[in-house]
């Protein structure tokens, strides 16, 4: 399980890495989701794998194995902000589309010398 | 027994929650704020100044109040590892009151202009408050990064706002930037959580007293956790964002940014001396950081004399002040950080004058100033009323006034006498003085008056050109809600020398507070008087 786990976690980050570092704005947005779900996923691993054993205990319960509430916890917290900002950034790819005409991170293609003076969409 | 002593006993005085009041004030405010239609303005700015008034005079009673202990308030009265504390000692009020005089004077500017040029801009405002002060007073790590978020998320709303191309062009590198810190941190505080099992920081100092079998994979942790704030520094190679940024931004935006990058050097210099400063991971990084340090503090300099505007310069002198107060950190001296603290409130006043400043000298010459609408639907002309509603009228003074303050500016930011900067600077020197002189200790001072210089000569060639030569547009006008926040701000960089030994004593104090963590760990831990509820 560790290994799928890791291995998981692993292509994750990489196609994401890869994704950011591409000069389209969408990819940079997917790019940051990847991470993000590597990092989620990197979290819940650091509470370590167990199968099938409960994060809160009732009283008297008999359990040998106690699954960690917090890194559970702290994945939530993550999951909400990360999805959050990754909305806003895609209204901002989008506003940025729609001022500079292009998709480019930089607000111009690269053979292009001068940026658009002005909106040229309609 | 009455309501009124059951409340006593159960809720403990008044006094107790002031530790809360600055996250929530803001924040019950900010929802407000959104519920309000943007035609209510006059509402809207006295809500605002009023609630940053009480956030001040909140950080003011604080300050006051913590003295040479530090104030714990447990949320829901639960005990330290296991609930959520909010720590209020030296370093976090002085902070505090830092931020509300800078927000104070950054929202006092917008009133004039700013603030019409695009909606929601005093909510977001006092969410970002609310984020920075959250992060001064947390005591953990976990509760550290969603302040961070909130302070963030603020933040990017307000670096678009006005709109325009330049900032949503910039606006979209400086989110990826700031997705990436945050997932930087996470991962650190992932590891960190993995390893040591606690997220609460004086829990986490206490357990690294003991020689632990996971030190290497708690110090990677840390490592990828400080990569988080030293982006947020902008420290050299991390922080080519900030300058662009923050020159894009509105001003008063861009004044309120400055103490962003603070609230990294305070997570930082907190930490470092926290967990690091004895126990199994004595002096974890320091070289690390005292060479980010020395590289922002050249990378800056250079960067200044390259400006050919205001506002780049602006950003550039934040990114020195944080790179000197990284760089003091390293070089592991008491006396040299409590200089550095004292240098690191007066140069953030004096950028974020600078910063106004700018917009005052600028406007009107960048065509780039003017606001464009991204949604049609909500959008109203913010300057169509600006005839209507001008408070006060153009002051024949103006010129004299901003020639004056931006001497001031400039005499801070550079260090030269008799202003803070120079006191800051020198107390850094004598800091370093006192012990035996090393390679490192001759390379903070080569780089400390280095950057002196090579932030003299950018602003006085910058100020020649925007106040002396002779222009075709009419001389600046300045209205007297920016007179007001410009007037605070540099009559902040005054006080501070003329009350300069009291604020060096504590400084010194604050640092050597923080040097003994014993005292901060067992009021957070052991400490018997709880003030929750």
């Amino acid at each position: 399980m560790e290994i799928v786990l890791s291995i998981g976690i692993g292509l994750f980050a990489a196609s994401g890495v890869w994704l950011m570092l591409r000069p389209r704005t969408f990819q940079v947005a997917l790019g940051l989701s990847l991470l993000s779900y590597s990092v989620n996923l990197f979290i819940f691993a650091m509470g370590r794998l167990t199968v099938g054993a409960p994060p809160v205990l009732g009283k008297g319960a008999e359990v040998v194995s106690v699954d960690d509430p917090v890194p559970q916890a702290l994945v939530l917290t993550a999951l909400v902000i990360s999805f959050a900002l990754t909305a806003l950034f895609l209204v901002v790819l989008l506003a940025a589309r729609g001022v500079t005409g292009n998709d480019h991170v930089d607000g111009r293609e690269p053979h292009e010398a001068e940026p658009h003076p002005g909106n040229p969409h309609p | 027994m009455t309501a009124g002593s059951l409340n006593n006993e159960t809720l403990g005085t008044w006094a107790d929650h002031l530790v809360i009041l600055p996250i929530v004030l803001p924040i019950a405010v900010a929802g407000v704020m959104f519920l309000l239609d943007e035609r209510r303005r006059r509402l809207k700015e006295g809500l605002a100044t009023a609630t940053v008034l009480v956030q001040l005079a909140t950080a003011i009673a604080l300050f006051v109040r913590v003295g040479t202990a530090a104030e714990v308030y447990r949320l829901g009265n639960w005990a330290a590892p296991y609930g959520i504390v909010l720590v209020a000692d030296r370093l976090s009020a002085m902070m505090l009151v830092l931020a509300s005089l800078l927000g104070l004077a950054a929202l006092v500017f917008s009133f004039a202009r700013w603030s019409r040029a695009g909606p929601r801009f005093h909510g977001l405002f006092l969410l970002l408050l609310m984020g920075v002060n959250g992060a001064f007073l947390t005591g953990d790590l976990f509760n550290l990064f969603v302040f961070f978020e909130v302070m963030l998320a603020a933040s990017y709303g307000l670096v678009l706002h006005g709109s325009g191309e330049t900032r949503i062009r910039t606006g979209l590198g400086y989110i990826a930037v700031n997705l990436v810190a945050s997932l930087f941190f996470l991962v650190g505080v992932s590891l960190i959580y993995g390893t040591m099992g606690t997220l609460n920081m004086a829990d986490l100092a206490r357990r690294l007293a003991a020689p632990s079998a996971e030190t290497t994979l708690f110090e990677i942790g840390c490592a990828v956790l400080g990569i988080a704030f030293l982006i947020k520094c902008s420290a050299w190679p991390l922080g080519f964002w900030l300058p662009t940024t923050y020159a894009a931004a509105t001003a008063p935006a861009a004044a309120i940014l400055a103490i962003l990058s603070k609230v990294g050097v305070y997570v930082v210099v907190r930490l470092s001396l926290l967990l690091f400063g004895a126990g199994s991971s004595e002096g974890f990084g320091q070289t690390w950081i005292l060479a980010a340090g020395l590289a922002t503090i050249a990378y800056g300099t250079v960067g200044i004399m390259a400006a050919r505007e205001l506002t780049r310069a602006a950003g550039y002198a934040v990114m020195i002040s944080s790179g000197t107060v990284l760089a003091a950190l390293g070089t592991g001296r008491e006396g040299t950080l409590s200089g550095a603290l004292y240098y690191l409130v007066g140069s953030t006043f004096a950028a974020g004058a600078l910063f106004l400043l700018a917009e005052i000298l600028q406007r009107g010459r960048d065509p780039a100033d003017a606001a464009q609408p991204v949604f049609a639907d909500e959008y109203r002309d913010p300057f169509d009323d600006a005839g209507a509603t001008e408070i006060g009228r153009a002051m024949p003074a103006a010129v004299a006034i901003v020639s004056g303050g931006f001497l001031l500016c400039t005499l801070m930011l550079a260090g030269i006498p008799p202003l803070a900067g120079f006191v800051g600077k020198l107390a850094m020197f004598s800091g370093l003085a006192s012990g035996t002189m090393t390679a490192a200790s001759w390379g903070l001072i080569a780089a400390l008056t280095l950057s002196s210089l090579g932030t003299l000569v950018p602003l006085v060639r910058l100020g020649i050109f925007s106040l002396w030569v002779p222009h075709d547009d009419p001389p600046p006008r300045l209205r007297s809600p920016e007179f007001a926040a410009l007037a605070g701000l540099l009559a902040a960089c005054v006080a501070l020398v003329l009350w300069g030994g009291p604020a060096l004593a504590y400084a010194e104090e604050t640092v050597r507070w923080l040097a003994q963590p014993q005292d901060y760990i067992r009021a957070v831990l052991d400490g018997a008087t709880g003030a929750g509820s």
